[in-house]
């Protein structure tokens, strides 16, 4: 299957963000790419038919975070396990933190994921390198090397780095390149201990907090180092009001900043974390409900171009503990769609503005030519029934991990196919 | 809130007792009354009543503490049952075995109740949520979070002495962030209608949003205890001014530590209390502790008639003391 059969989707609302396209109407598809739009081209022989009458056909989806776990922690799931999982959720694009086991640090464990994943062909794996080393935040990785190798970006994920000294380099050496860096904001001295938002539930639970200012003064100090550097600095999950605000600052001063959100922080506060529920153990934590609508309003302006699933399954014995000894981090891949629909449903997005954050907006960010359906794009494609609703359970869900606070949630809108280059990768007829 | 109430059962009776958060004034008031009953039992000759003859309490220690495993062991035992002490190390269980097996291993010996403690805000729920349907949970402290026990036992000694709650003014002095014991003491307080609950402390010993546990917040002691009917005093951790949270014990005691000079800002009868073991000459002087207005031995004597209240009334024969000897079998 090195190639694709001519496929036409017929009669779909095609909404593409990137080009302005929201229409009824039909797409056609051949040798894994977008050869037509609305008239058939001459000689055009559909092997595949789709319809798609009453249903929303848009780009694969683009999301910007979604841990795999494959190399080294297979207990929790794999590539094969989460790219049907991706499929099942829309996705095609998949951007993966390096902090496997081994780490990405070097082209060969860059190498060994894109193919792994071109093998399975579920979906598009694109790995983000390490910034430092073994992530250890001391000595710079081979990200030129990396880059090479197909890394998407480099980040240095969750990991500290040891002063603002090696983020200084790091970032003037990125950008001799052209190399996004990803970063987490995060001190990790405000951090400290602390496994939930410092606030009047934390108080209450006794849970050591995490204040608002371990983000906001990283923020601030990775902008000044983005505007003496000059390197794109992207960053990674957001999840206060403040960091928001400081962020669009700098976004006004003409810095290259971008931002993205994991739609968990766009539904749920710290008030979830009420009774110890450990599924909504994330990090960054779940943050007060101001902070929640300033992300939703960034969002919908466009400060933040992205949401992402910031997809971890975990094994069930990782949130079976006390709430602080429980691992971090929600299983989102099959609930990223709906969940933004319902941010739709809400009146926080627009459906055209809903699907450019899953689309063209992280596509953007990373300077890759997906999340969009122009004639020559990659046919890669997501259709949904935005009527069709859906309970998550444990039956519904197909990632190894089951790890997530949105289980028993009714969502509406359900992805009925998803084509990746060409090939129908899902499909839910039901 | 709706999480607490595991705690009770369908009939709203006490099932397991892991925070104040989430209950009545009714049925703090049947605890403290409960424990009233109990307290006669210490001065008999024979103090032991046959409530719970037969039952397994097992005390699950994952923190070091004498004092309290000892009172939760009179406790039991004066109720007649028989009981298990469990120290676990927390590095041994960091090394393989997980909290949830080793409740499943205790499960196994036919244990009725759990007496936990735990460094983990959280840990006794979480084992109130996954232990077997017939046992119960007392939580003996759970990290930063509750302390339910030592919380009515301290409002006991608060109506012994005071007979009523309304009108009453309370401080608790010190370590607020840190302190299981001052959040369920405000849960309580509030709960049984007390009039002002202050709490006293430097900006490093409070917690967020403070104010939003229903307290009035003090930064100075002399006007924080003015014309309080009752000083809670906080035990400091020394390794408090490792993490610079304070400057040194000495300028603690010297903003913060209660000596007799200063206890005449409250009032005449005031009582003062601890939770114990104290840092003479950090949270008080030598004076005050052994003075005619401490109360802290007297706390550690109701904790057990408390705690007796408590494990009887959660092992499911907790109406009047009466209907419990009935019931007993």
């Amino acid at each position: 299957m090195s190639s694709s059969a001519p496929t036409v989707i017929r009669n779909g609302r095609l909404i593409d963000p990137a080009n302005g396209v929201d229409t009824v109407t039909d797409l056609y598809l051949s040798d894994k790419q977008v050869i037509a739009i609305g008239k058939a081209p001459d000689g055009f022989e559909a092997s595949i038919e789709i319809d798609a009458t009453g249903k929303i056909v848009c780009p694969g989806l683009v999301d910007l975070s979604a841990r795999l776990r494959e190399p080294g922690l297979e207990h929790k799931a794999n590539i094969q396990s989460e790219t049907a999982a991706a499929a099942k959720g829309g996705i095609t694009t998949l951007c993966y933190p390096p902090d496997t086991d081994p780490v990405v640090d070097t082209p060969a464990v860059a190498t060994l994921i894109i193919r792994r994943a071109q093998r399975i062909r579920n979906a598009r794996v694109l790995p983000y390198g390490a910034m430092t080393q073994g992530l250890k935040g001391e000595q710079l990785s081979e990200m030129h090397a990396l880059k090479q190798a197909g890394c998407v970006a480099i980040t240095n994920s969750y990991a500290p780095l040891a002063n603002t000294l090696v983020e200084r380099r790091a970032l003037e050496y990125a950008a001799t390149f052209g190399i996004v860096t990803v970063l987490r904001p995060e001190d990790r001295h405000l951090k400290d201990k602390g496994c939930v938002h410092e606030g009047p539930v934390s108080s209450r639970l006794g849970l050591p907090g995490i204040p608002e200012a371990a983000e906001t003064v990283a923020v601030a100090r990775d902008i000044s180092l983005a505007e003496h550097t000059g390197c794109h600095v992207h960053f990674h999950c957001l999840s206060s009001g403040t960091a928001v605000r400081i962020l669009e600052q700098g976004q006004q001063n003409q810095l290259t900043l971008t931002a993205d959100v994991a739609i968990h922080q766009l539904h749920l506060t710290e008030m979830d974390i009420e009774g110890f529920n450990s599924d909504c153990h994330v990090q960054p934590p779940l943050r007060s409900l101001t902070d929640r609508d300033t992300l939703r309003v960034g969002l919908a302006k466009g400060s933040i171009g992205a949401i992402c699933s910031d997809h971890q399954p975990h094994e069930p014995d990782a949130k079976e503990a006390p709430f602080p000894a429980t691992q971090p981090g929600i299983s989102g891949l099959e609930t990223l769609l709906s969940l933004t629909l319902k941010l739709v449903d809400e009146g926080v997005l627009s459906l055209n503005t809903a699907i450019a954050r899953l689309t063209c907006g992280p596509a953007d960010i990373m300077g890759l030519p997906y999340g969009r359906l122009s004639v020559g794009s990659s046919a890669d494609v997501c259709i949904f029934d935005p009527d069709k609703h859906w309970t998550v359970s444990d039956q519904t869900l197909i990632s190894a991990g089951h790890n997530t606070p949105f289980m028993d949630w009714e969502l509406l809108g359900r992805v009925t196919h998803t084509l990746f280059e060409g090939n129908i990768v899902f499909q839910n007829n039901s | 809130m709706s999480s607490p109430n595991i705690q009770l059962t369908d009939e709203g009776r006490l099932k397991h007792f892991l925070t104040i958060d989430g209950l009545n004034k009714t049925l703090l008031t049947e605890i403290l009354d409960t424990a009233e009953s109990f307290t006669g039992v210490s001065e008999r000759t024979v103090k032991k009543v046959p409530l719970l003859r037969g039952k397994v309490i097992c005390n699950l220690f994952f923190e070091n503490s004498t004092r309290t495993r000892t009172t939760f062991e009179v406790a039991a035992k004066r109720l007649s049952a028989d009981v298990l002490n469990l120290n676990i190390n927390t590095s041994a269980t960091a090394k393989g075995e997980t909290l949830l097996d080793t409740l499943r291993n205790l499960e196994a010996m036919h244990v009725d109740m759990f007496v936990v403690r735990h460094a983990d805000s959280g840990a006794a729920h979480f084992i109130a949520t996954h232990a077997a349907p017939h046992i119960s949970v007392v939580n003996a402290g759970d990290g930063r979070h509750a302390h339910p026990t030592q919380a009515m036992l301290d409002m006991f000694t608060i109506r012994r002495h005071k007979g009523d709650f309304t009108g009453l003014r309370v401080a608790i002095v010190g370590d607020i962030l840190h302190s299981r014991v001052a959040r369920s003491q405000i849960l309580a307080l509030n709960l049984l209608g007390t009039s002002e609950v202050r709490v006293i402390a430097p900006r490093t010993l409070l917690p967020a949003h403070v104010r939003t546990l229903g307290v009035h917040v003090y930064h100075d002691l002399m006007e924080g205890i003015k014309d309080v009917d009752v000083i809670i005093m906080l035990r400091l951790q020394r390794e408090r001014m490792r993490g610079a949270m304070l400057p040194s014990e000495h300028e603690y005691f010297q903003l913060y530590g209660l000596t007799q000079e200063r206890l005449q800002a409250a009032k005449p009868d005031a009582i003062v209390m601890h939770p114990g073991p104290i840092n003479r000459g950090v949270e008080m002087d030598s004076v005050v502790a052994d003075g005619p207005q401490s109360v802290i031995l007297q706390q550690v004597s109701f904790g057990i008639a408390v705690r007796m209240a408590v494990m009887s009334m959660a092992m499911g024969s907790g109406q009047s003391s009466g209907q419990i000897q009935g019931g007993a079998r």
